[in-house]
This record gives C-alpha cells, structure tokens and sequence, in this order.
C-alpha cells in the first residue's frame, strides 16, 4: 500500500548497458549453472535463458533473456541503425521461436524463460546480474502502484476459453438448451 | 559418469575421411590432466621420429584443458600442438577465446586430426554430428570472410570458426590459425595448411558435469570477484598506456636498435587519443572477469581486436608509430600471419637488402616507403611469390636457403624460433636457463611466478613476502629476502626458480588457465589468482578426484618430462638449448654449462638433457624410457648430470 492508498507491487527489472559488455558470458555460464538439476552441477549455455548477441566484427554485444514462447516466425526483418551500428530485429528480440534456436532446452526442445532466479530463500540479485563484473547488467527493484485488478474467477476463464474457441453465440446456444434440459 | 572433462575425443583422418568418437581413459586424465600433456601423449604414442611433420602422418591435435568450460573463471585455453615444421620439435600454441568451451560442449576434450585432404576441407561439428566439408570455395579467403561465410553456411550464427588464412593454406611458417579474438599463433597453422584443412566449425549444446557442485561453485564466484579486483592479473597493456617498457627497453627493427629514451609524455598523450578515438570496447574470453582485447576501428580497415605485445610488433620492426600498428595488424591477422614472428622476418628481409646479400632484383616493383614495403612482403609471403617464397620459411629457414651470409642476421633465434628483441648486458642465470631449455619457445610461455627484478626497500619487500601466499615453499621466500642484484642467487635457487616458473605454466596448459590470471602475471606484484594453492582444491571439486599440492605438482613433472622426452626423440640435444648468443652483451660460456648441467642435474636428466630411466619411472612414464631405450636414445644405465664425468671435468 503507497501513501495514496493504492496498491503497490515490486517491480523487478535488470538493465542493460550493451557498451559495458565484453561478450565473457559469464551470465550465460551462471545462468546454466543454476537452473541445472542438482544446483551447478553442469555447464551448457544452451540451456541458458540470456544470451549474448555478439559479432565481433560490427561491435555487436547484446545480452539478452528469454522471454515469452513465440508459435509463429514473425513477420518482421526490420533493420534498426542505432549510433551508427546496424542491428537486426532478432537482436533484441527475447522470443523463443520457430525462426532460430535460441532459448529452447536444447534435450526437449520446448522454450525456455528467464525467472529472475526464482528461488527460496529469494536471491539478493539474480545469477546473471552477479556474475557480470563488467557493470552490463545492473539489477533493479522498484515499487510501482497498481490499479485494483479484479482476478477472473474460474467460471469466467471456462467461459473465457470457450467464447475464444467456439464463438460467443454457440457457446450461449449450448449453455440455453442445457439449462433447459 | 566423467567430470569435468567429456571422456571423448574427436579423431578424424582427413587422408582416409574417418570420423570416430574415442572414450578416453580416465586413468589418463589423472595422470596428464589434458592439454598439452594429453596432447604429448598422443604425439609420443603415434607419431614416431622421422615423420616428416609436414607429412598426413603428423598430428594436428587441438586439446581443451581439463576445467575448459566448466565455471572455472578464465579456463578456456586450448592446447594446439603438433610436430612443427619450423624445426622438427613438439609445437606448442595457446588459444584462448570460446572455441574450447564450445568442444566441451559438442561432447569433445580434444580434436585429433591426421592425414591430409585430397583437396581444401573444413570440418564441421555439432554435438555428434560430425562432417568433413568442401572448402574449396574458401580457397585465399581471410579470416574473417571464412568464420562469416562458414557461419551462414551452417546457418549457425553461434559457430565457432577455428581457420587459416591465405599464409595457413599456403604453409607459411609464421601462420596461425585463428578463431573469434583469438589465435594458435606459433607452429600449428601451417600444419592445418599441409593437411588441407581450412577450418574447423563447431557448436555444442551438451552438459559439462562438475563433482561437487556446491563447493566449485562457491570458489568460483569468489575467484570472479577477486580477479576482477586484482590489478596484478590481467593484461595491463589492456588499459595501461605507458608502454615504456617494451619501447625502451626491446630492440626495434631485426632486434637491432635499442632506443632507450624513446619514450615521452606528449607521445603516450598522442598515443593515448589514437587508441581511445578509433576503439570501440575491450572484450573478453570465456568465463574471465578481465578483458585483455582492445577492439579497434581504423579508418577502411575491418574491426579487429589485438592484445598485449601485438600492439608494438610491427611498428617495432618497422621504426614507425603505433598508427602503422593499427593500419597494418587487421590487414596482417586477416591473411592470418602471427604477429609476434611476422614482422621480424619482414625486417630481417629489408636488412639482407641493405647489407646487399639480397638486392633489388630480389623484391621486383617494391616501393620505397617503409610502410609500403611491409604490405608488400605480406602479400608476397601470403601467396608466396618470388622472394615471399623463401621468406615463408621463417628467419632461420630463409637465412638457410638464402646463405651468402645471410646466417649471421639470424640472431634472434632459438631452435630456429624468432624470439622477443630482447638485448640486454649482463647475463641472467634464471632467464639464461628458461630461454635455452623452454620447450614452449617463447620466453612469456616459461616466465612468470618469481618477480622478474628484486624490491630494495625492506619495507615493501617483507609487505610482498606477506601477501604472497602463491610460494609453493617458504625457501622462495627466504630467496627473495636475501635477493639484491637481479643476477646474483645462489644456482641452486636459479634452478629451482625456473623450475617453479615452469611448473605453473605447465599447470596451466594442461588445465585450460589463461597465463594471465596465473602463470604469467605472479612475477608482478605475486597475487595471481591460481596458484598451487587453489589448483588442487578446483580440480577436487570440479573432478571428483583427490587431488593435492604433491599430486599436482606431479602431473606437472610427468608432463614435462614427456615432451622433454618426445622432443629428444626427435632430436633435442643439449647443445641446442642456446639463447641468442647477442641476448647478453657479457657472457661466460663455462659458467653458463655449469648452469646447464646443474639444471638438468635437478631435473634428474643426463648431462645431454634427456631424462633418465629412474626419474621417467618415478612419474609412470615407463613405457617412455622403454621407447627411448629401444631406440638407443638412452642405455637404462644414466646417471642425473652432476654424477657425469663430463660435468667433473667441467668443474675442473
């Protein structure tokens, strides 16, 4: 609760300075390391949910983390020139997806996702963020207020779910000739 | 199931295009641990003397270090050795960066390549699948154009591109072989080039499993964090610009001229604003919290990156200023010519042609220019036309073919290996040794735990003593104490001096640690980060092995006395084991065998520095002095060099 009376939550965020990297991928060693079963008991990147982006030759150090699974390649190849440097769109982009083999459990295949090291008792900061010595990744917290969000029963996400499948009017016919029955 | 380490490695036939994964003995990991002694093992086993090294019967074997890829900070080095062209002994060539880690991680300790390609190959590994592939199309490509098409070719932009250039493909012997920031600089590239092999592509996604993992991982992070805190570890040529040192103090051109005030403020001012206004970052290798590459952006040139003494080389050799450095080492490292070597046989070249024994006609449509000159014999050793031909062949090789006197300006040799311009006056016994007996061929590969020069304040000399807690025994302490004049300790400390400096860059070969966070940096300031000390405990946790300070340090005697051993199968003798004889103005030969022999003496090798029966049965290496004795290399009945009648006579 802020002064204001409205909720708060944490926000949890990690910042990066591309210019600081050095592309040593300590975050992504880290990162493996602590997600393997049992703690640190291997080392494989590829397992890993942050990458750096890293080509040498056009001064491209991005270290980036896995985010939400994408289903499809998306559409865009845009090209972005920031300070002079020219970047693809795949660069920033945090999806697991079709389209390259990044963030996928390499055994499995299925996506993988950055938890902020979800872990208890809750890490000071999370495994990337501490083993980067360079200062390219920095770990923040922050309150932020929040609307009163209203939780979906579980009704309304059944019905949710079916309107988004089957289309609102069948869904009211089934639920009409039913509540006859 | 093996830790740390696969417990497999990649062997490939080009001649015959085989591709086998070997399980590896673990017993064998105990014993050598891997790299370079893994490495030495394999050449001692399967490649006899009188292989021609250019021949498909020499090895081509690039060895991870055992904690490559582990969470070890600033394990990634790999071992690249073979039988060098360059004088028929073991080649030994580091290579940090990530293609090590990466090997790990395809399922690989190392990658043993033999025979020859019947045309350009490249090799292209991920996790099992393994392929021999058509390089012909990369026929004269750089390096950088090989990594990238390579990369889109695999459709693998996290591949990582180990290749040769136009000097590796043509087998010039100052050729390396490079990947991402870093390269297999001395002997190795021209091999790849003999076994038509242009690169080798790889990509894992495998575990690299680790013992204890609770406990490696806690020494682990401390280790990063006090790294990255200690300024004494690292490369200060990195960040630091008062580069006196070198300009000072080495010789410029051929190892020539010495320029002891070359060095001012207002030039390290423009240096300084040449450097920071053309450099993007530094950037780093594999798990280590220093950043020793400076990444830079010269005016139509491509991105390069260099590190430490690369910086100097070529404008050293060529008298200029470091923008020539800078405009030249992209064009340089993508033909794919070592830095360290290069320039000297280019300045030897224009030398011959001052002093007439080469002339004009030589170097047909040469331009005047200094600079100029050096693309030009570039170009002409890359492709090797005319006299490019015989310059290909390193200084000691073309002062050879060359001859008319030509010998005489190849001074900066040993065992026909271009050396540091380094000239001084009064003789070092401990660096006498390290340079004449080294089997890694450069002194910055031999050099490292003991301070290069004695504190005189007593203050600050017991403050170093305090803190240094690498010592592997209090006595070298106790030497340091007494140390006054940089030539003046008792032999025996000298001796033993050289054998702790050696020690720890054996270690370090064979685990995968980069020499600047061990090996190289204790000499300055002697907090370095591993020592022997820590090592025995990382290897515990990350193998699962019980290792200990004594254990170590013989797996360290039985590597070096195996590539003593393999090197003296293929012809090492003591009198061969000379530094420049211009090194030190002042020398005194009898003192100097005197050195020699009480050296061996402690190494337990004979009066002709071959190890003897017992000191090879001591270390497990039975089967060793088995081979030598069957090939009549030794008797059996050897005694360590002091017992010698020769060394008696030598006394007298």
């Amino acid at each position: 609760m802020d002064n204001t009376g409205k909720k708060t939550r944490i926000v949890k965020e990690i910042k990066v300075d591309t210019k600081r990297c050095v592309g040593c991928r300590a975050c992504e060693i880290a990162c493996s390391a602590f997600h393997a079963i049992p703690k640190y008991s291997s080392v494989n990147t590829a397992r890993s949910r942050i990458m750096i982006v890293m080509d040498e030759m056009r001064d491209i150090f991005v270290p980036i983390r896995a985010g939400d699974y994408a289903q499809a390649e998306c559409n865009g190849r845009n090209r972005y020139v920031i300070d002079g440097k020219e970047y693809d769109e795949c660069t920033f982009c945090p999806a697991s997806c079709p389209s390259r083999d990044a963030f996928k459990e390499p055994d499995s295949g299925l996506p993988l996702k950055c938890d902020m090291c979800e872990s208890v008792p809750p890490l000071e900061k999370p495994m990337c963020v501490d083993a980067c010595t360079f200062g390219a990744l920095t770990y923040e917290e922050r309150e932020e207020a929040r609307a009163e969000e209203e939780k979906p029963g579980d009704m309304e996400i059944v019905f949710e779910s079916l309107v988004k499948k089957h289309g609102k009017k069948k869904v009211m016919d089934t639920f009409t000739r039913l509540s006859k029955s | 199931m093996r830790y740390a380490e696969t417990g497999f490695q990649l062997e490939v036939d080009l001649s015959k295009g085989s591709i086998d994964k070997v399980e590896t003995d673990p017993r064998d990991t105990a014993l050598y641990l891997g790299g370079n002694g893994m490495n030495a093992k394999l050449l001692f086993e399967r490649v006899p003397p009188g292989t021609d090294p250019w021949s498909p019967d020499n090895l081509l074997i690039f060895g991870n270090g055992l904690l490559n890829g582990t969470c070890v900070p600033g394990a990634n080095r790999v071992s690249v050795n073979t039988i060098a062209p360059v004088n028929g002994l073991m080649g030994h060539s580091l290579m940090g960066g990530f293609f090590g880690a990466e090997m790990k991680m395809a399922g690989y300790d190392r990658i043993v390549i033999r025979g020859e390609a019947p045309d350009l190959v490249y090799l292209a590994i991920h996790n099992d699948k393994v392929e021999i592939r058509d390089a012909r199309h990369l026929r004269g490509k750089g390096m950088v154009d090989t990594q990238r098409l390579i990369q889109e070719e695999l459709n693998d932009k996290r591949a990582w591109v180990a290749a040769i250039g136009p000097a590796g493909e043509h087998r010039v012997i100052m050729a390396s072989i490079d990947c991402g920031n870093s390269s297999a600089a001395r002997t190795p590239g021209p091999v790849m080039g003999a076994k038509k092999l242009k690169a080798i592509a790889i990509r894992g996604t495998k575990d690299v499993n680790l013992a204890h993992p609770a406990e490696l991982w806690e020494i682990c992070s401390r280790l990063r964090k006090e790294l990255d805190e200690n300024p004494n570890v690292g490369d200060w040529m990195a960040t630091d610009e008062d580069d006196s040192f070198h300009h000072n103090n080495f010789s410029w051109g051929n190892a020539r001229v010495r320029r002891k005030n070359f060095w001012s403020e207002p030039l390290e001012e423009r240096w300084r604003n040449l450097k920071y206004d053309h450099m993007d970052r530094w950037t780093g290798c594999w798990n280590c919290p220093k950043a020793c590459h400076n990444l830079i952006q010269w005016p139509n040139r491509r991105r390069f990156s260099y590190k430490c003494y690369g910086k100097d080389t070529y404008h050293m050799a060529s008298f200029q200023e470091l923008d020539f450095t800078f405009e030249i080492l992209p064009v340089a490292m993508d033909l794919g010519f070592d830095s360290y070597s290069t320039p000297q046989v280019i300045a030897f070249a224009l030398e011959l042609l001052e002093a007439g024994i080469l002339t004009e006609k030589d170097f047909p449509g040469m331009p005047c220019d200094v600079r100029q000159r050096f693309y030009y014999l570039l170009q002409k050793i890359a492709f090797r036309e005319g006299i490019g031909d015989v310059l290909a062949h390193g200084v000691s090789g073309a002062a050879a073919i060359i001859g008319n006197g030509a010998e005489k300006f190849d001074h900066n040799t040993v065992k026909k290996f271009e050396q540091l311009p380094i000239k001084l006056g009064k003789l070092n016994p401990a660096y006498f040794l390290m340079i004449a007996t080294g089997e890694d061929m450069a002194i910055t590969q031999i050099e490292g735990s003991f301070p290069q020069d004695p504190i005189t304040d007593p203050e600050l000399k017991e403050e170093f003593i305090r803190k240094w807690i690498a010592v592997p025994d209090k006595k070298f302490a106790e030497w340091f104490r007494q140390w006054v004049k940089r030539d003046q300790l008792p032999d025996d400390a000298m001796v033993e001096i050289v054998d702790w400096n050696e020690a720890m860059h054996y270690l370090d070969d064979s685990l995968g640690l980069c020499g600047f966070v061990s090996s190289f940096r204790g000499q300055f300031g002697g907090t370095t980060g591993y020592h022997v000390w820590n090592m025995p405990q990382i290897i515990t946790h990350a193998t699962g092995w019980d290792f200990d300070k004594d254990r170590l340090w013989e797996c360290f005697q039985r590597n070096r006395n195996l590539i003593r051993a393999l090197n003296n199968r293929l012809g090492l003798r003591r009198f061969m084991e000379r530094p420049p004889e211009d090194h030190w103005a002042v020398r005194n030969e009898e003192y100097e065998q005197q050195l020699l022999t009480k050296y061996y003496d402690f190494k337990g090798w004979t009066f002709d520095g071959i190890p003897t029966k017992e000191t090879l049965e001591k270390l497990n290496l039975g089967y060793v002095a088995e081979d030598l004795i069957k090939r009549g290399i030794l008797t059996g009945n050897e005694v360590t060099a002091l017992k010698d009648a020769r060394a008696k006579k030598e006394k007298e």
